[in-house]
């Protein structure tokens, strides 16, 4: 178990969260798709603190969790606003302020 | 080693399972099971956080991500779905284009990984790491993290009186 | 280290395990003869009301909002908590304002959501 095993598995992650926000149209899909990218980033950071020895990169991990929540708390507060006034939750629909 | 060939296994399988049910959050056309796909996800991230010794991370995971984050994400769910139907349909268009879109993406971090300089590799033994707990507690507390460590306070401030904004707004609309 | 963790893995495993086994068996093996009552949600309870899958108020969303925030704050209390000792002998009171400091602006958030309502239930 090297370290690209760990990278590798990260950029899977990653990947997959990527084509999740490009094909879903579900905004709380989407959201969970980055949820999916920031644990595939944090994995990478853990991994490459892991080699190099310094526990900086798990500090790091550790404050993307928090502004992880913080995202959360906003972003869903957000999407169930505009689902009260628009009554739909696909980010197509949601299209106002397209010029 | 007879241990090191069982631990090699638990790490490929929880490997499979994290990237399985991940690849399940973006295809599944249920919502809510989408949502429990990412808590395996979740679940499976800890678990590799463990292989590589932040147990504090792991522990974290579990509490911020799959007690926290999952739980307002399934708030979300069962605020927004009920009687309309939340199955949309995947355009063809954009399944093609956001395919080739990841693919290069795909591409990209593979080549970024093989031409990382190699490193000797993780060592495995790893019964001589102290728990991180300690670690992270003083870099935070007394070393170069205390600044961001209050900077945080601050975000989770804006971030709190912003959803009581935007949620309180809401009520006040709807009397 | 790792071998510390093997206790927590043999839970998931027999926790997963015994569920799936009992769940299989019973479907392989009990018999099967359903009638009306029996298919009922609540065999002998009340007739339930309409449909589970209804729709949230969003009430319960700063409340799920709150909680997550502090949610946070109690993780970062216990890294704090593991090094207190040793630093309040070295450096005083220091890392207790630290966490004041913390907790104080949280609390200014804390009593914003108080003061705006988030936390009746009318």
């Amino acid at each position: 178990m090297s370290l690209e095993w760990y990278l590798a598995l990260s950029a899977l992650l990653f990947t997959v969260g990527v084509i999740g926000v490009l094909i879903r149209r579900n905004a709380i899909i989407i959201f969970m798709c980055i949820e999916l990218m920031l644990n595939a980033a944090n994995l990478a950071f853990v991994a490459i603190s892991r080699e190099l020895g310094d526990p900086s990169g798990q500090v790091f991990v550790f404050f993307v969790m928090t502004v992880a929540a913080a995202e959360v708390a906003i972003g869903l507060a957000i999407i169930v606003s505009v689902f009260k006034h628009r009554e739909t939750v696909n980010v197509d629909e949601v299209d106002s302020l397209k010029g | 080693m007879e241990f090191a060939g069982i631990k090699s296994l638990i790490f490929y399988a929880f490997a499979l399972l994290t990237v399985a049910s991940a690849v399940l959050v973006v295809t599944v056309r249920n919502i809510v099971h989408a949502a429990f796909s990412l808590m395996i996800t979740l679940f499976g991230v800890a678990g590799l956080y463990v292989f590589l010794q932040a147990d504090f991370l792991a522990a974290t995971q579990v509490i911020v991500y799959v007690g926290g984050i999952l739980v307002l994400i399934l708030f979300g769910v069962m605020m927004t779905s009920g009687r309309l139907q939340m199955r949309i349909q995947i355009e063809r268009g954009q399944l093609i284009l956001g395919g080739l879109v990841a693919l290069l993406i795909l591409l990209l971090l593979f080549g970024v990984i093989s031409n990382t300089p190699h490193w000797e590799g993780i060592k495995d033994d790893g019964s001589t790491l102290e728990p991180t707990t300690r670690t992270i507690g003083e870099m935070i507390m007394q070393g170069e993290f205390l600044l961001p460590f209050e900077v945080v306070s601050i975000l989770l401030l804006v971030a709190l009186i912003g959803a009581a904004l935007i949620s309180r707004k809401e009520v006040r609309d709807e009397e | 280290m790792l071998i510390d963790y093997l206790p927590i893995l043999l839970l998931l495993v027999f926790a997963i395990g015994f569920a799936a086994i009992n769940l299989a068996l019973s479907h392989l093996l009990g018999p099967k003869k359903p009638t009306p009552s029996k298919l009922s949600v609540y065999e002998s309870g009340v007739q339930p009301v309409g449909n589970a899958r209804q729709r949230f108020t969003i009430r319960f969303d700063l409340i799920a909002m709150l909680f997550i925030i502090f949610d946070i704050e109690v993780v970062f209390l216990y890294p704090w908590a593991i090094v207190f000792k040793k630093f309040s002998e070295s450096s005083g009171y220091f890392i207790l304002i630290e966490m004041l400091v913390f907790i104080g602006i949280l609390f200014l958030g804390y009593i914003y959501a108080w003061k705006k309502g988030g936390l009746t239930w009318d």
